[in-house]
């Protein structure tokens, strides 16, 4: 498989601070992507650099085979997004949140109609298709924000905190459409700050002050720490942090 | 009794956000509000820290009717809204203050209430509270909440899109207000956080649907729940859901935790008849359910 995400000694500075320190990995085709750390930590500093909102202060980045710094349009049109804050109109309806989007990312036209039913029906959501967002349930939106951030089939999709009070069954069912996605080929790249779903994750980093301080596997890591899980890998390496609770 | 609520129900246009809550919470304990998103947590926490009005059902706080006695609640609860609500153009120090004044005392009076958690912001006093960080500004709220020493303070997601180990310092926070005696209404969408609290109530689309200690709940489960594993975990929660013997299924960290309904079954069984589906590298094993478990199963048989 082929990497996607190609990271080299990325750094974002804000005037004397160090947001991102040096930061080196390479996420591959098709991989669920874990990317953790505290609050601070400089997780969306780093993940606004990726998605090409933000330019590198030095080092290098390559998103689905175009330059961060210099091509951020085109990453721009190969990745996904869906952030945990704010991911669909309210008060636009189902079928116009996914038109909307659809057109956005360029989507052409006449595929949009075909592509919006099989895509409600695959996750069992055609009845909602004329219900106003507003009035769905909060895991219901996640499930289909994170479905229209992959309608226009992106190579990675950049999921930021997706489950963030969403019902343990909910929870669940997304990730097993974040595996599907996976299976398909897609990229996830994802943060979270339930651990149990680091877990669910192929590979997993750990940031703390602005670098990268573990990254492998779940059961690799959690055997490095002499622990038996991911969350106490996480405080292991956490508890020390400079800048912490931010 | 600290807090007693009694057959409260609310309704939004037609949605009905809380549904006959009835619940009790002693002096000086640590009581959990857990439930996802949309529950109704926030609705309640409304009603009884008397912003909002129910439509029937009555609730009372230290003794005082939430609808007659609300100016006396209001002197005596102490509040921690999920959205953090202090005044952004105001100093840290700035906010305490009118805090403090509003209640009609100062921050010397009950500066040991809040020593432990302030001591951690006040380098930072002079800067406005719109630009700390999340945790910091979690700190100041709960400062706020409880600079007039009320009999009961009311957290509404103090934990939410926090990170772990925040998450756990804040518990930490609460468990030594307990011992001054305050009560403490916290409500969080993290399972694993209940274990913290003294006795919780598991609350779904507006209904709670269990109140109990966190162990008690758990002693109580009575069901059989297995972990297994295998190399390919995404088949094996298929062929899981499939196998004749098993009850609800999904993925719990790095197992996934099955019901097993046919208590002949044997572990051995299971793992044999995996192998035969093509998995290797089968593991299955009883465990000890865990409230998000309780909290899955029961939410989900209606």
């Amino acid at each position: 498989m082929k990497d996607v995400i190609v990271a080299d000694q990325l750094t974002k500075k804000f005037g004397s601070f160090t947001a991102v320190d040096h930061l080196t990995f390479t996420v591959k085709q098709g991989e669920i992507f874990g990317f953790l750390g505290a609050n601070g930590a400089g997780k969306t500093t780093a993940m606004r650099m990726l998605c090409g909102l933000s330019k590198p202060t030095s080092g290098t980045g390559l998103v689905a085979g175009f330059d961060i710094a210099h091509q951020s349009e085109q990453v721009k049109k190969s990745i996904g997004y869906m952030s945990q804050k704010f991911a669909l109109y309210e008060d636009l309806k189902v079928w116009e949140n996914i038109r909307l989007y659809a057109g956005i990312y360029g989507v052409p036209d006449k595929e949009i109609a075909p592509r919006t039913d099989e895509m409600l029906s695959s996750i069992d959501f055609l009845s909602e298709k004329n219900t106003l967002v507003k009035s769905l349930p909060l895991g219901w939106k996640q499930k289909l924000a994170f479905s229209i951030s992959i309608f226009h089939r992106p190579q990675i999709v950049f999921l930021d905190e997706p489950t963030s009070g969403v019902d343990p069954v909910v929870r669940r069912q997304f990730w097993e459409l974040i595996y599907k996605s996976s299976d398909e080929g897609i990229t996830v790249f994802v943060t979270t700050h339930y651990l149990d779903e680091a877990e669910y994750c192929n590979r997993v980093s750990i940031m703390v002050d602005g670098k990268m301080a573990a990254l492998d596997t779940p059961s690799e890591l959690k055997k490095a720490a002499g622990v038996d899980s991911m969350e106490n890998v996480f405080h292991q390496l956490t508890r020390g942090a400079n800048r912490k609770a931010d | 009794m600290s807090v007693l609520v009694e057959n409260i129900c609310k309704k939004y246009g037609a949605v009905q956000a809380l549904n006959g809550v009835s619940f009790s919470a002693e002096k000086g304990e640590i009581f959990g509000i857990i439930g996802p998103d949309g529950a109704g947590k926030t609705t309640l926490f409304r009603i009884l820290t008397t912003l909002i009005l129910a439509d029937s059902g009555t609730a009372l706080v230290d003794g005082f009717d939430v609808v007659k006695d609300y100016k006396k609640i209001r002197h005596l609860a102490g509040y921690m809204p999920g959205r953090f609500s202090l005044y952004q153009d105001l100093t840290v120090e700035e906010n305490l203050k009118v805090f403090a004044s509003v209640f009609n005392t100062n921050i010397a009076e009950n500066y040991n209430l809040i020593r432990d958690i302030y001591q951690q912001i006040e380098p930072f006093k002079k800067r406005r509270a719109g630009a700390l960080s999340g945790g910091m500004k979690q700190k100041l709220a709960l400062s706020c909440a409880l600079i007039h020493k009320p009999s009961v303070l009311f957290l509404d997601e103090p934990t939410t899109g926090v990170d772990p180990v925040s998450r756990k310092e804040f518990w930490e926070m609460l468990k030594k207000l307990k011992v001054e005696g305050i009560t403490i209404l916290v409500s969080t969408p993290y399972m694993n956080e209940a274990a913290m609290c003294d006795r919780i109530a598991l609350i779904q689309s507006g209904k709670i649907f269990k109140t109990d200690t966190p162990d008690n709940i758990v002693k109580d489960f009575g069901e059989i729940i297995w972990a297994v594993r295998s190399r390919n975990m995404s088949k094996l929660l298929t062929d899981l859901r499939n196998h004749p013997s098993t009850g609800i299924c999904y993925a719990f960290g790095d197992a996934h935790h099955v019901l097993i309904e046919d208590a002949a079954l044997t572990t051995e069984e299971l793992k044999m008849s995996l192998t035969a589906q093509g998995h290797e590298m089968v593991d299955a094993f009883p465990i000890e359910a865990g409230i998000e478990d309780c909290f899955i199963h029961l939410s989900t048989k209606k």
